[in-house]
């Protein structure tokens, strides 16, 4: 699928194709809605085997399940405050379902969901909407008061407030970008660099030898985009939990 | 007198740990660091202004008064990145209180 001919094919990776046959194509059942579901089932499953056993000491996957509870429980108590400990849930379902998503998209032949926009603007709406409604609820009519700080002259109004209103919608634009775009960066760099193997490697006697080049850089982009998966995550999450901290305490 | 000052420091740690007591200092802020910052800013800035810009196309289509929105609010979509930037680098955070 890397090379077709002899030219460069990078992006038919994010193709989506029906799984499971009749059923796939009948409801559109694409590769990307699969691995949603894995992550969740996996998801489930981590929290569950951590839940049912409650070793006094840990095993493995125990610990793997509370560390990843820790961290995020820790994130959102440190940016929103006590009060954020009831939007634990959401932040931590959030978390898991992206950070899932660009792990599973590490492994070979696996589909990277949050590669793409319509997946990862979702999350971003779904975040903003959560965030502007639990604000609203809070704070009831004095939400709108966000958009124009204290103590602006009056006649600046017209245009701080058309600002301040597009940056705040600009907030689910920035977050679902972000995501998307280091996704899709890391992944056709990926293949990319794959491809040169293939290529080079064809060159007759010396192919093997100037292969080895891209090969070494793909390992080292291997290791880097494991850290991406992971760092995307946590600044999807951090970036919630900040969102959150300004809807519950506004300014 | 040992196993009461036990108590007192288990007490402590669990009110802490329960947000009892006053929260502690901040930790696990966004990533630092030149390459964080640059692409953040970067996205911030044309985040804004694709909000800015579809805005202004959007209503310009609806109203039919094509191009002044979209001039508009493209201004403003600028101003909005330059916001988001200005944010990124002083972020107003006052310490924890209504």
């Amino acid at each position: 699928m890397a090379v077709e001919g002899k030219t460069i094919d990078a992006l038919s990776q994010f193709e989506l194709a029906p799984v499971g046959g009749v059923f796939g194509w009948a409801v559109s059942f694409s590769q990307s809605n699969l691995f949603m579901v894995v992550a969740v089932a996996l998801t489930w499953y981590l929290m569950k085997a951590t839940a049912d056993r409650g070793a006094m000491v840990p095993g493995r996957l125990q610990a793997l399940g509370e560390s990843a509870y820790e961290f995020v429980a820790g994130m959102v108590r440190d940016q929103v405050g006590d009060e954020g400990k009831k939007y634990f849930p959401f932040v931590f379902s959030v978390f898991m379902f992206v950070l899932f998503g660009n792990l599973l998209g590490m492994l070979p032949y696996a589909f990277t969901y949050t590669s793409h926009i319509a997946v990862t603007l979702t999350l971003a709406v779904v975040v903003w909407v959560a965030v502007t409604l639990i604000a609203l609820k809070r704070h009831g009519m004095h939400f709108f008061s966000y958009f124009f700080p204290e103590g602006a002259p009056v006649w600046l109004a017209p245009i701080i407030i058309p600002v301040e209103v597009i940056s705040y919608l600009s907030r689910m634009v920035s977050l679902s970008i972000r995501l998307f775009a280091n996704m899709v960066a890391g992944h056709v760099m990926l293949k990319v660099f794959a491809t040169f193997v293939v290529l080079l490697g064809g060159l007759g006697t010396i192919g093997p030898f100037v292969a080895a080049m891209p090969l070494a850089v793909n390992i080292a982009l291997v290791g880097f985009e494991f850290l991406v998966a992971f760092l995307q995550a946590y600044v999807f999450a951090i970036l919630t939990s900040i969102y959150l901290h300004d809807a519950v305490h506004l300014h | 007198m040992d196993e009461r000052d036990g108590f007192e420091e288990r007490l402590r740690q669990a009110r802490a740990r329960e947000g009892l007591d006053t929260p502690r200092e901040q930790r696990g802020a966004p990533p630092q660091g030149p390459w964080g910052f640059g692409l953040r800013a970067g996205v911030e800035v044309v985040s804004a202004l694709v909000v800015g810009i579809g805005l202004g196309y959007g209503l310009d289509r609806w109203l039919g008064t094509w191009p002044w929105l979209f001039l508009v609010f493209f201004v403003l979509g600028s101003a909005a990145g330059v916001l988001n930037v200005y944010r990124l680098f002083n972020p107003k955070r006052r310490p924890r209180a209504e």
